[in-house]
């Protein structure tokens, strides 16, 4: 249930993230959530997107130094406490999280959040067992 | 004052033959007491009775950096270890390091040179000078030493760094002459103005500015907010350490003291003799060295020589500032860095062989800055920024460890260095040199 992300080197350049966004754009690429961390140099650009390998193509082939992470997308209720609610799970399970950030789309009425844990595998197992929906490929793609 | 007159203001003639007579001793004592060089004379056909002049330096082979570093620690010593009494170590390209040693006579050789070229800068016995060259392996501090101690001026070991305390030296003793590298001299001032002092009213009023490249225009912006007369001096420690050339206060070009280091200017391609006025390598025969003399040293320092009578009466060839290298070397803050030290680091923390480039630059009044770029590749990214900055503090850490000097690390995208022929320009130096 995982799904994949694709993160990618920028140097802190005017016209970087256009350039990248554009390249997604021309190969009919649909970005489903991004975020950029960044720091005095350089960014790391992280996005979810329909097509991961045609993108992840088109970046090798534009001499971008993209790699692909799986991350897990969980739905998160859309009322407050909802968050908590997950983050309490994560907690309690002793899940480490690198980081997070939204989806662009709610998925039905539900928020939709990309988890980048540090074991992606047993946070899927411990969100399961917590009944907390986690979103696999498939539905991103449908998004 | 001339320190040596008999040497420096000697005719030309004159010279020659003294300078014959020494590299016949010299070739002599080399063969007898070094396996290295007699089997590099016996393999280029010299015996050493074939030298009976000056000009027969032709028919001996160079000696180069390599020659060094094949040879450590030991190898091209002429002197045994008991007799050496002090050796200086400078940072190699790769791998082993350059050893340097001193006999007592070699001590004497130095000092005497180093006194030349103080008075040749305008120090008079008594005064006092403040060196802040760095004391230790590097040999700008101790060089500078020996010197004034031979010409009997007061010294000041300040070494090299804590600012604050050069400038309060610099009031609170007097010193009429400073020894440093130029751009610690515009680094100083600047510190100075900030605090409050009147730079133009300092003591310092002769400079002894050397171990990095520099420019004219430094020079006039140096004079200018010291007030002082700012002179160039050359040395390399493979040599002898600062001492082998120094401006006078006429500053058209550097003496070279030709009776001790035999100074030839060469095509770097065929070895072959430049014309007097034409930009060649510098080629030094370290006439009466002892632990460790060198045959015709490549220095890689491109230089043009005028054999002309200096106003100031010496008559002992000038060489030009260093106007290049025939080597991708870089001088920083009097420290040596070849870029394939960087890639030594990247090699063995990455295992792969990212793109880099190094880029030098002195912005106004400080410090000459090294950043090095490094391409970020496949292997070495991670969607972390954690990750991502360690792996720049860890390059960082390393590279610093290995050049001694600190260095800004920047990531960049992959094929973002310049590519000449498909090769990465490795060096861009941004100092108007």
């Amino acid at each position: 249930m995982k799904i994949k992300q694709i993160s990618v080197f920028l140097e802190n350049r005017r016209g970087r993230l256009y350039e990248v966004c554009s390249l997604l754009g021309e190969n009919n690429v649909n970005i489903r959530a991004l975020t950029i961390a960044e720091t005095e140099s350089f960014g790391v650009l992280r996005v979810v997107v329909d097509k991961t390998d045609e993108a992840v193509r088109a970046m090798e082939l534009n001499n971008f130094t993209a790699n692909v992470t799986e991350v897990v997308a969980v739905e998160v209720t859309d009322e407050p406490g909802g968050l908590a609610n997950v983050l309490k799970v994560i907690a309690e399970g002793n899940l480490n999280i690198e980081y997070m950030y939204g989806f662009v789309e709610k998925h039905g009425d539900k928020a939709l959040l990309v988890f980048r844990f540090e074991n992606a595998d047993r946070a899927v197992e411990v969100l399961t067992k917590n009944g907390i929906k986690i979103v696999g490929g498939q539905d991103v793609k449908g998004l | 004052m001339i320190w040596k007159e008999a040497f420096e203001c000697a005719g030309r003639d004159e010279l020659a033959g003294l300078q014959g007579k020494r590299l016949g001793e010299l070739v002599s004592y080399i063969y007898d007491n070094c396996k290295v060089y007699r089997a590099k004379l016996d393999t280029a056909g010299v015996k050493p009775e074939q030298i009976k002049s000056v000009d027969d330096i032709k028919k001996l082979p160079f000696t180069t950096k390599e020659d060094m570093r094949d040879n450590y620690p030991y190898g091209l010593f002429s002197a045994d270890q008991n007799q050496v009494r002090e050796i200086h170590v400078s940072s190699g390209t790769t791998g082993n390091p350059t050893l340097v040693g001193y006999t007592k006579e070699d001590i004497a050789l130095w000092s005497d040179v180093m006194a030349r070229c103080l008075c040749c800068a305008g120090a008079e016995p008594g005064d006092t000078v403040q060196v802040a060259y760095g004391y230790g392996l590097f040999t700008g501090g101790l060089g500078v030493h020996y010197g004034a101690l031979e010409m009997g001026l007061r010294i000041i070991p300040a070494s090299s760094g804590q600012t604050a305390r050069q400038l309060k030296i610099m009031q609170d003793f007097a010193p009429r002459i400073i020894a440093c590298t130029p751009s610690y001299a515009l680094y100083m001032a600047e510190e100075a103005k900030e605090m409050g002092i009147d730079t133009r009213n300092g003591n310092w009023k002769i400079g002894v500015f050397g171990a990095e490249p520099w420019s004219e225009s430094m020079r006039v912006e140096i004079e200018d907010v010291w007030n002082m007369l700012a002179t160039d001096i050359y040395g390399l420690s493979e040599i002898i350490g600062p001492g082998v050339a120094q401006e006078c206060t006429y500053k058209e070009g550097l003496h070279i003291f030709s009776d001790v280091f035999y100074p030839e200017i060469i095509d770097p391609q065929t070895g072959e003799e430049m014309p007097e006025g034409r930009d060649g390598e510098l080629v030094i025969t370290t006439l009466t060295k002892r632990a460790i003399p060198l045959i015709r040293y490549r220095t890689r320092d491109i230089v043009c020589i005028n054999y002309g009578k200096c106003q100031c009466g010496r008559t002992s060839p000038r060489i030009s500032k260093i106007k290049g290298r025939t080597d991708d070397m870089i001088v920083v803050r009097g420290i040596n860095v070849f870029p394939s030290q960087i890639e030594h680091v990247l090699l063995g923390i990455e295992q792969t062989h990212p793109h880099y480039q190094i880029v030098v630059d002195r912005k106004a009044h400080k410090l000459d800055e090294v950043e090095v770029l490094v391409e970020v590749d496949q292997k070495m990214f991670s969607d972390e920024i954690r990750k991502l900055e360690e792996l720049r503090g860890k390059i960082k850490k390393e590279i610093e460890s290995v050049l001694s000097i600190g260095v800004k690390v920047t990531l960049v995208e992959p094929k973002t260095i310049e590519r000449s022929m498909g090769k990465a320009k490795r060096v861009v130096d941004k100092r108007s040199v």
